[in-house]
C-alpha cells in the first residue's frame, strides 16, 4: 500500500511540476498587469515602482526562478488584486468550493445509488423508464441556463430565496439544486448500468438458489460489486465540483475557488491563477487517494 | 442467459440484412433514438441552410420591436418565439446560431477524437516507458484550467470560432486518449492478437486491423456523448465571455446576452437554452442507442422489438 | 399418487431469443428418491438445466416462460406457491451447487460470511451458524478451516472453492441437492475427489442427489439412474447400466459412441531426424517456475499429445514455442535452426512453417471480422503465398476442406455454432499451408459428439497432407486415438515420455498412473470395479 501511495504521489508530483511551469509561462502571454492596475495617465516612474515591488522587470525566466525560490519555503506570492497573500486569498475561497462539492456530491451520491439500483431491478419496468428519461434530461441540461431560470422562478418569480450571497442557509439550496442535476444524470446512469451487470452474474443466482431477500440480494450482493465504477465516476464529478463551478458561482455570487480563479485571470493576477491551481490539485490528489483506499476496502482482489 | 439453448452443430442463422436496412430497421425500433435523429437532422439543416436564408433577417435591428414577447400570432412566424432587446426575430437568430454552434463542436470533437485516439492507440501498444510519458502529458492537459487556456487563446490569436475549437479541442483528448488506452490494454491480451501475431502481423497491422475496429464502436459513443459536453462548455465559455465574441452568435452567447434582461424578457434566455436541451438530450438518445445497435451481441434487443412492433 | 422426494411432470419452458420463441424443455418428467442420484445427461443446448433452474425459480421471466407442467415437492406444486414460500424452500429443503464455484461464490465477501448467510436467512441464529460454518468447512476438507472462513473465493484453488460451495449448500442440510456440472472445469484427479466427497456426503444425509453433465464418465461413478435430453426433450431414462449398455434412442447411441479413448492406437512413424528439437527450456513468472527444463523431440508428420493439469506449464510451452513468450533459457530446433534467437526477419519466414489452433474459437476469432477476412489475412500478412485473384477460391477450398460450405464466408464467427468456429480457425491456420500446427486444448471447450469430430479432421489432415501436430490436452483418453508420442506434464517438468502405447499400457511415473485411474471410464461396469478396487485397498 505505502509504495502504491508513493508511486502514485511521484507521478502525480510530476504531473503538477509540468503544469506549474506550463501556466506560468504561458499566463505571462496574456499582458502586463501593470496597465490593468494603474490609472491610465499614470506616468512611467509610477509604472517602473509597480514592476519593480512585483519583481515583473527581470526576464521571466529569473521571475521563474524566485517563484520557485519562495515556494520551496512555502511562500506563494502577494495577490495583486487583494494586496494579501495569495495563498490565504485562495484558502478562503477553497473552504467555500469544498463545502459546496462536499454537501452535493454526498447528495447525488446518495439519490443516484437508489433510483439506478431500482431502475436496474427491473430493466424496462415503469420505474426504469420514468428514472431513464428523467436522468438524460438532467445530463443534458445546460446548468447555468437551469440556474438563470431557477432565479427567474423561485427568487424573482416567487421570491421564496435569495438570488446570491452566502449569508443564510437559504443562499445555498439553488447553488446546491442547480449544481445536483448533472453529476445525479450521469450517476443514475453509470449505476444502472453497472447494477444490471451485477445483477446478472453468477453468484446473484447462487444467492437466489440459497433464498436470500430480494432487497439483501441488491443491496448487499450487487451493489457491493457494482460499486467500483461507480466510484470511479463519482470522483471524475467531484473533481469537477472541486476545480469549481466557474458558472455557478458567478450566477450566484458564490465566493468559491472557480469566481476567483476567473477573476484571478482576467484581472492578470497571476500568483492566485497558480495557487488555486496547486491547492486544487492537491485536494484532488487526496481525493483520488481516499477513492483507491475504497476500492481496496470493497474489493478484497485489489488489496494486494 | 445459461438456460437459452445454444445452437448445436450444424445450424447457421439466415445471412443478415445489409447494414444501412439494418440500422434504419434498429432505429426505427427505438422511437426515442428516432426522435432524436430527426431532430439532430433539422438542427444540421439549420447549421447548413440557416445563415444563407435568414441571415440578414437575424442581423437587422428594430427597435420599435425590442424585447417583444413571444406568441405573437399576429408577425411573421419569425417572430412567434418573441425578439431581442434589439427589435431582432429571436427565432431567425437561433437559427442563424446553429451553424456556429454545431461547427464549433463538431470541430472540437473531430480533432479531439482524431488526436486523443491516436496517441492512446501509441500508448497502449508501445512500450511501457511511452506509454507512462503519454499518460503524464494526458494528466497535465486534464488540470490545465480549461478558462486559462480560453482566456490566454483570446488573448494571443484573437476571438474567432476556430480558436475556441483549439480551446474546446485540447481540454478534450484527454478522455479518448485514456479510454483508448485502457481498451487497448485489454484487447491487445485477447486470443485473436495472439493469432494474429502468430500469423506474422506487424504492430501497425494489429494495432489498426484487429484493435481499432473492436475499440471503434466505444469512440463513437463516447463522441457522440461529447458532442452534447462540448455544446454545453462552449456555451459556459460564450457565457463567461471568453468565447464566441459578437456580432458571431451562439446558443450560448444568446443565453448570456439575454441574462441582463432576465427579470422583464425571460425568452431572450430561455429558447436558446431550450434549443441546447433538445440537441443534447439527442445526442444522449442516440448515443445510448448506438451502445446497443453497434455490438453484435446486444443488437438482438433492438431487432427483436422492430419485428414486434411491425 | 406415487409420492417421490421431487417430482418434475411434463414441464415445458420456452424463452424468447433474438431468433423467435426457443422451446428449451418440452414435456419433460423426472424424479429424484431419498438416497438415489439421478444424472441429467446432455450436450450444450440440450435445455439439460432448464428443469433444474424452474425448481429454484432462477428462470427469469420474461424472457423464460413457464408453459406447462408442475414440479411435485412435498406434496405440493412449487410452480404454483408464492415467492415468499419458494425462497423458504431455496436453500433450505433444496439446495443447489453450481459448474464454475469462482464466479458463483460472491467475489467481496469472504467465505464464512456466504455460509453462515445460508444459515441466517433461514431463521438460524448468527452464532449457531458460524460454529456450524467451522465444522462443514472442516467436514468437507478445507485445510486450517477456522482460517479459510475469513478468506475470499479468489484465494482458493478451483477444488477448494467446489468444495466450499458444497459445504455452503449442506448448511441447512437439505432433502435434494442439485449439482450443475460440478466437476467441469476441476482437473481429472480433483473430480474425483469431489464426486466421492458428494457420495459420502450422501451416505450420511440421505439426501437426493440431481446431477446435470456432459460427461458420462460421470454418470457411471456416480449416477443411480439416468435421463438423456437431446434438444430439449428426454430421449431415454433408466438405470445406469441399462442405459449404458443397452441404448435404445439413436443419440444414446452416438453419445456412448463418442466418447473418446476406445478405438486404435497409432504405432508411431519409422525414426528419421526429428523437425523440431526442444532442449531444456526454463521460464519463470516472478518467483513462479512455469517450465523447468522442458525438451522433446517432433519427427514430420507425427503427433505429439502434451498432457498435463492447470499449471502444470503445458500452455506456456506452446506460447514459447510460438514465440508469443520469451524463454529464459534453453534452445529449440527447427530444421536446425534455433527459433528462440531468430531475428524478426527470419521469424516473419518462420510463421508460415508453425501455426496454432487456440482453446476457445469465441475468442480467438476477431469477432468484427467475416470467414473470408480471418481466413485470406494469411495472404496479406503473406503475399508470396498466393495472388489475390485465386483468394475467393482457395478460401471455398480450405472450407470444403473442413466441413463447412463456401458461402459462409462473408458470415461473421457469432453466426456458427462452437464446433463450427472451431473448424474456422482450423481453415485459417491451414491457409499458411504450414509444417507444424500446435493445437493448445484445441477440443476441451466443444461437446463431446463435437470433439470427436473435429479431431477427425485433425487426422485427416494429418493423413492427407503431413502435418505434425503438438496437442496439447488435459485430459488422457481424448489424446489416445490420436497421438503417436505422449508427454505427461506437471508443475513444469515433464514426468512421462513415450509412445501412445507405452504411457497408456505401461506408465512409469506414478503421477501418470494416477492420472489414468482417476479418469472416468464410461462403463459403470467398469467404474463400479474400480470403486471396489479403492474401497479394498482402503479396508
Amino acid at each position: 500500500m505505502l509504495t502504491f501511495i508513493r508511486k502514485r504521489s511521484v507521478a502525480s508530483l510530476i504531473s503538477l511540476v509540468g503544469l506549474v511551469i506550463l501556466v506560468f509561462f504561458l499566463s505571462r502571454l496574456t499582458g502586463d498587469p501593470t496597465d490593468l492596475y494603474l490609472p491610465i495617465d499614470a506616468t512611467d516612474e509610477m509604472r517602473a515602482q509597480f514592476r519593480e515591488i512585483y519583481g515583473l522587470n527581470d526576464p521571466l525566466i529569473v521571475q521563474f526562478g524566485h517563484y520557485v525560490g519562495d515556494l520551496v519555503q512555502l511562500d506563494f506570492g502577494e495577490s495583486i488584486r487583494k494586496a494579501r497573500p495569495a495563498i490565504d486569498v485562495v484558502l478562503e475561497a477553497f473552504v467555500w468550493t469544498l463545502q459546496l462539492a462536499v454537501i452535493t456530491m454526498a447528495l447525488v451520491t446518495a439519490a443516484a445509488i437508489v433510483v439506478g439500483s431500482l431502475a436496474a431491478f427491473r430493466v424496462g419496468g415503469f420505474f426504469d423508464r420514468v428514472s431513464g428519461v428523467l436522468s438524460l434530461v438532467a445530463a443534458s441540461a445546460p446548468d447555468f441556463w437551469i440556474a438563470i431560470v431557477a432565479i427567474v422562478v423561485f427568487a424573482v418569480g416567487l421570491g421564496w430565496l435569495p438570488t446570491s450571497g452566502t449569508g443564510t442557509p437559504w443562499h445555498w439550496i439553488l447553488p446546491i439544486a442547480v449544481l445536483f442535476i448533472r453529476p445525479f444524470g450521469l450517476i443514475v446512469q453509470v449505476v444502472r448500468g453497472s447494477m444490471i451487470n451485477a445483477l446478472s452474474s453468477a453468484y446473484v443466482k447462487t444467492a437466489r438458489a440459497k433464498g436470500i431477500k430480494t432487497r439483501k440480494i441488491i443491496f448487499v450482493h450487487a451493489l457491493r460489486n457494482a460499486m467500483l465504477p461507480i466510484i470511479t465516476v463519482i470522483g471524475d464529478q467531484a473533481a469537477s465540483l472541486l476545480n469549481g463551478a466557474v458558472v455557478i458561482e458567478t450566477i450566484f455570487g458564490f465566493p468559491g475557488v472557480g469566481k476567483l480563479m476567473i477573476d484571478s485571470i482576467l484581472q492578470r493576477d497571476f500568483t492566485v491563477v497558480l495557487a488555486s491551481i496547486m491547492v486544487t490539485a492537491l485536494a484532488i490528489f487526496v481525493m483520488n487517494l481516499l477513492i483507491d483506499l475504497a476500492y481496496a476496502a470493497l474489493d478484497p482482489r485489489i488489496r494486494h | 442467459m445459461s438456460n437459452v439453448p445454444a445452437m448445436t452443430d450444424g445450424t447457421v442463422l439466415p445471412d443478415e440484412p445489409s447494414a444501412p436496412r439494418r440500422f434504419l430497421r434498429m432505429l426505427w425500433a427505438d422511437k426515442f433514438a428516432l426522435a432524436a435523429t430527426i431532430i439532430l437532422l433539422v438542427v444540421v439543416l439549420m447549421a447548413v441552410f440557416g445563415p444563407a436564408l435568414l441571415g440578414d433577417v437575424a442581423q437587422k435591428q428594430n427597435l420599435r420591436g425590442r424585447n417583444a414577447p413571444p406568441f405573437d400570432w399576429e408577425r411573421g412566424w419569425l417572430w412567434w418565439m418573441g425578439a431581442d432587446s434589439l427589435g431582432r426575430p429571436l427565432l431567425a437568430r437561433i437559427i442563424v446560431a446553429a451553424r456556429n454552434t454545431i461547427t464549433v463542436a463538431a470541430g472540437a470533437v473531430l480533432c479531439s477524437a482524431l488526436v486523443g485516439t491516436a496517441l492512446g492507440l501509441v500508448a497502449g501498444y508501445a512500450s511501457r516507458r511511452v506509454g507512462e510519458a503519454i499518460m503524464r502529458l494526458a494528466d497535465v492537459i486534464m488540470s490545465f484550467p480549461s478558462l486559462l487556456l480560453a482566456v490566454i487563446v483570446l488573448y494571443i490569436l484573437g476571438p474567432s470560432v476556430a480558436n475556441v475549437v483549439v480551446v474546446l479541442a485540447i481540454t478534450r483528448i484527454p478522455v479518448y486518449l485514456r479510454t483508448t488506452r485502457a481498451e487497448v490494454l485489454e484487447i491487445r491480451e485477447r486470443m485473436f492478437v495472439s493469432a494474429a501475431r502468430v500469423m506474422g502481423a506487424s504492430s501497425r497491422r494489429i494495432v489498426l486491423r484487429h484493435i481499432l475496429p473492436v475499440v471503434l464502436p466505444t469512440l463513437m459513443t463516447i463522441a457522440t456523448l461529447d458532442f452534447a459536453y462540448v455544446m454545453l462548455a462552449e456555451s459556459a465559455l460564450s457565457f463567461l465571455g471568453i468565447g464566441i465574441q459578437p456580432p458571431e452568435i451562439t446558443w450560448g452567447l444568446m443565453i448570456a446576452q439575454g441574462k441582463e434582461h432576465l427579470t422583464r424578457a425571460w425568452w431572450l434566455s430561455f429558447w436558446p437554452g431550450l434549443a441546447i436541451i433538445l440537441t443534447t438530450l439527442s445526442l444522449n438518445l442516440l448515443s445510448n442507442w448506438m451502445r446497443i445497435a453497434l455490438d453484435p451481441t446486444q443488437r438482438w434487443r433492438l431487432e427483436m422489438r422492430g419485428r414486434s412492433n411491425g | 399418487m406415487a409420492d417421490h422426494l421431487l417430482e418434475v411432470r411434463n414441464l415445458s419452458v420456452e424463452f424468447h431469443t433474438a431468433g423467435g420463441v426457443v422451446k428449451a424443455v418440452n414435456d419433460v418428467s423426472w424424479h429424484v428418491d431419498r438416497r438415489e442420484t439421478l444424472a441429467i445427461l446432455g450436450e450444450s443446448g440440450s435445455g439439460k438445466s432448464v428443469s433444474t433452474a424452474a425448481i429454484l425459480d432462477l428462470i427469469d421471466m420474461p424472457p423464460g416462460r413457464i408453459t406447462s407442467g408442475e414440479i411435485r415437492f412435498d406434496g405440493r406444486d412449487l410452480l404454483k406457491l408464492g415467492a415468499a414460500e419458494r425462497r423458504d424452500i431455496n436453500g433450505r429443503r433444496i439446495a443447489m451447487i453450481f459448474q464454475d464455484p469462482l464466479s458463483h461464490l460472491n467475489p467481496v465477501y469472504n467465505v464464512g460470511w456466504q455460509i453462515v448467510e445460508t444459515m441466517t436467512a433461514h431463521g438460524q441464529s448468527r452464532a449457531k451458524a458460524q460454529a456450524e460454518a467451522l465444522r462443514l468447512v472442516t467436514r468437507v476438507g478445507i485445510p486450517n478451516p477456522a482460517e479459510a472462513l475469513r478468506k475470499y473465493p479468489h484465494e482458493f484453488s478451483g477444488g477448494q472453492r467446489q468444495r466450499l460451495m458444497i459445504a455452503m449448500a449442506l448448511a441447512m442440510k437439505p432433502d435434494v441437492i442439485i449439482a450443475d456440472e460440478p466437476t467441469t472445469a476441476l482437473d481429472v484427479t480433483v473430480q474425483a475427489e469431489v464426486l466421492a466427497l458428494l457420495k459420502e456426503l450422501q451416505g450420511e444425509t440421505g439426501m437426493g442427489v440431481v446431477i446435470i453433465t456432459h460427461d458420462l464418465g460421470v454418470v457411471a461413478e456416480i449416477a443411480d439412474r439416468v435421463v438423456v435430453m437431446n434438444a430439449g426433450e428426454i430421449v431415454e431414462s433408466g438405470t445406469t447400466r441399462d442405459v449404458y449398455h443397452n441404448p435404445r434412442h439413436p443419440y444414446t447411441r452416438k453419445l456412448i459412441g463418442a466418447a473418446p479413448g476406445k478405438g486404435e492406437m497409432h504405432a508411431p512413424l519409422s525414426t528419421a531426424e526429428p523437425v523440431l528439437k526442444v532442449r531444456n527450456v526454463m521460464k519463470t513468472y516472478g518467483t513462479f517456475k512455469a517450465l523447468d527444463g522442458v525438451g522433446l523431440d517432433l519427427m514430420a508428420g507425427e503427433t505429439l499429445a502434451v498432457v498435463g493439469e492447470s499449471g502444470s506449464g503445458k500452455s506456456t510451452l506452446a506460447r514459447i514455442l510460438l514465440r508469443l513468450d520469451e524463454a529464459d533459457a534453453g534452445e529449440a530446433l527447427w530444421k536446425g535452426r534455433d527459433l528462440f534467437r531468430m531475428s524478426p526477419v527470419e521469424l516473419f519466414v518462420l510463421r508460415r512453417d508453425l501455426q496454432m489452433v487456440f482453446q476457445d474459437p469465441t475468442q480467438s476469432l476477431n469477432p468484427r471480422m467475416t470467414v473470408f477476412q480471418l481466413i485470406s489475412e494469411a495472404w496479406v500478412i503473406h503475399p508470396e503465398i498466393l495472388p489475390k485473384a485465386q483468394w475467393r477460391r482457395r478460401v471455398a477450398d480450405l472450407l470444403a476442406q473442413v466441413g463447412l460450405r463456401p458461402e459462409h464466408a462473408n458470415r461473421y464467427p457469432h453466426q456458427f455454432s462452437g464446433g463450427q468456429r472451431q473448424r474456422i480457425a482450423i481453415a485459417r491456420a491451414l491457409a499458411l499451408e504450414p509444417e507444424l500446427i500446435i493445437c493448445d486444448e484445441a477440443v476441451s471447450a466443444l461437446d463431446v459428439s463435437v470433439q470427436a469430430q473435429v479431431i477427425d479432421l485433425l487426422n485427416r489432415l494429418r493423413r492427407e497432407m503431413g502435418i505434425a501436430f503438438i496437442f496439447i490436452a488435459h485430459d488422457l483418453p481424448v489424446v489416445r486415438d490420436f497421438a503417436d508420442h505422449v508427454m505427461v506434464m506437471r508443475k513444469g517438468r515433464v514426468v512421462e515420455y513415450g509412445t501412445v502405447r507405452q504411457v497408456f499400457e505401461a506408465p512409469r511415473d506414478p503421477y501418470t498412473q494416477a492420472l489414468l485411474a482417476a479418469g472416468l471410464d464410461p462403463d459403470p461396469d467398469v467404474q463400479a470395479a474400480r470403486r471396489a478396487e479403492r474401497l479394498s485397498v482402503r479396508a
